[in-house]
């Protein structure tokens, strides 16, 4: 079996894999980041979003090999070392964002891209961004109102629906 | 998803090289279709040329005839932020599925599957492009053969597209809701020389040219001038979103959308 090397959260990972091995099966199986969740398989719900070159990607739909040399970050690394989470994920937790949760490291990972290109966006567009990330328990509002909480706009006034 | 073995060149000479040996082998843009099609085992090569790692076909710039060329390799979402020269397509790329997979989906490897409901084609016909690979340069009007059909012979890469820049042009989409995907998609660029309509999602040979609304807006660019015109709905998809004569009938109606949005 060839073997894939790549940054995983700052640190190098490597291992043993078939041609056919997905990122997320690598990042899950081999480095034991199960964070990161596999939902659909299909490329619908997004569960499964991560960075790769700092851009979001699905990783039940790129195969292990194609990241080799890459940069990958994974919801794992959002929180401080000691804890602390990430402010979009302290946002999720201030603002009921999530219920069961299964669906939040790829809404994590797809709102920190989506600020990290646009800092200030409307509900709109944070609304169009999670085209690709499906939520079966809140109905969003809450999460598109974590999300533009976290870009430090002021959510006092949306009412939770 | 059966076993394979995977490749990953650098080089296009590399990938070329790659593809026509014994090995039966399958180019792999950015795996946005083949790797679903790989999980549902509709695909089983016995090995995958990986063409993510060849930055030679990826990127965008302006020819010297004014045309704005995208590498076979670039993704979606570079060609959204990229082709503001060709404001109509930069639009249509930044609508293709969700951002995660604009990411990773490229130019070349939508138009050498050819979906039938994929938005890609529409531009490049509707446009009258010029799709160049690692053998020859193929003229829009002769690429697409019908539903996942196209001239593209074995091993042959999309290395280049090249779109001549309209006076004006829009896309207009009908999303089918669940998949996003285009069920029906009309495409209208006008040029000095007369206008072009390109139908994608609707018709059982896939995309295509609307030839009496071509001559029509030819003559007259207004969303008027197509009011009269119909198409059958004979050939035309019919499933559980639509059938052949609502397919039919939408492309009428986003034909005048297109026309009236392109201004």
């Amino acid at each position: 079996m060839p073997e894939v090397k790549m940054t995983v959260n700052g640190k190098p990972a490597s291992g043993q894999i078939e041609g056919r091995t997905l990122l997320v099966d690598f990042l899950r199986e081999n480095l034991g980041l199960t964070g990161t969740h596999v939902g659909c398989d299909t490329s619908q719900c997004g569960a499964c979003v991560v960075h790769v070159e700092g851009r979001a990607v699905k990783a039940c739909t790129m195969f292990a090999a194609e990241a080799e040399g890459m940069e990958v970050k994974t919801i794992e690394a959002m929180a401080e070392p000691d804890g602390t989470l990430h402010p979009i994920q302290a946002a999720f937790q201030d603002h009921h964002g999530l219920q069961c949760g299964f669906c939040t490291p790829g809404m994590v990972m797809s709102a920190a891209a989506l600020l990290k290109d646009n800092p200030t966006p409307t509900e709109a567009e944070v609304r169009d961004y999670l085209e690709g990330n499906l939520c079966r328990c809140t109905g969003y509002h809450n999460i598109v109102k974590a999300i533009l909480a976290a870009s430090g706009q002021d959510v006092s006034k949306i009412a939770a629906e | 998803m059966y076993a394979f073995d995977i490749e990953r060149p650098t080089r296009l000479t590399d990938a070329v090289k790659l593809l026509s040996d014994a090995t039966d082998s399958q180019p792999l843009g950015g795996g946005q279709t083949l790797i679903p099609a790989l999980k549902a085992r509709l695909a089983a090569p016995e090995r995958l040329v990986c063409l993510s790692a060849v930055d030679e076909i990826k990127g965008i710039c302006t020819a010297d005839d004014g045309a704005l060329c995208i590498g076979g390799g670039t993704c979606h979402a570079d060609v959204a932020a990229g082709a503001g020269a060709y404001p109509a397509l930069a639009s249509l790329a930044a609508n293709i599925g969700d951002p995660a997979v604009r990411n990773r989906g490229t130019i070349g490897g939508s138009l050498a599957n050819n979906d039938p409901s994929s938005c890609y084609p529409a531009a490049v016909l509707g446009s009258g492009a010029t799709v160049v690979t690692t053998n020859r340069k193929i003229a829009a009007d002769d690429f697409f053969e019908g539903m996942f059909t196209t001239s593209l012979e074995e091993g042959e890469i999309i290395t280049e597209v090249r779109f001549p820049v309209p006076e004006k042009a829009n896309y207009q989409k009908f999303e089918q809701p669940a998949s996003r995907f285009a069920l029906v998609g009309v495409f209208v660029a006008k040029y000095a020389d007369g206008v072009r309509v390109a139908v994608t999602g609707a018709s059982e040979d896939g995309v295509f040219r609307w030839s009496e609304a071509e001559a029509a807006l030819s003559s007259d660019f207004s969303a008027g001038a197509v009011e009269g015109l119909s198409l059958s709905g004979d050939g035309m998809i019919s499933d559980m979103h639509g059938s052949g004569d609502y397919r039919a009938h939408l492309v009428g109606v986003l034909t005048r959308r297109a026309v009236a949005a392109a201004g």
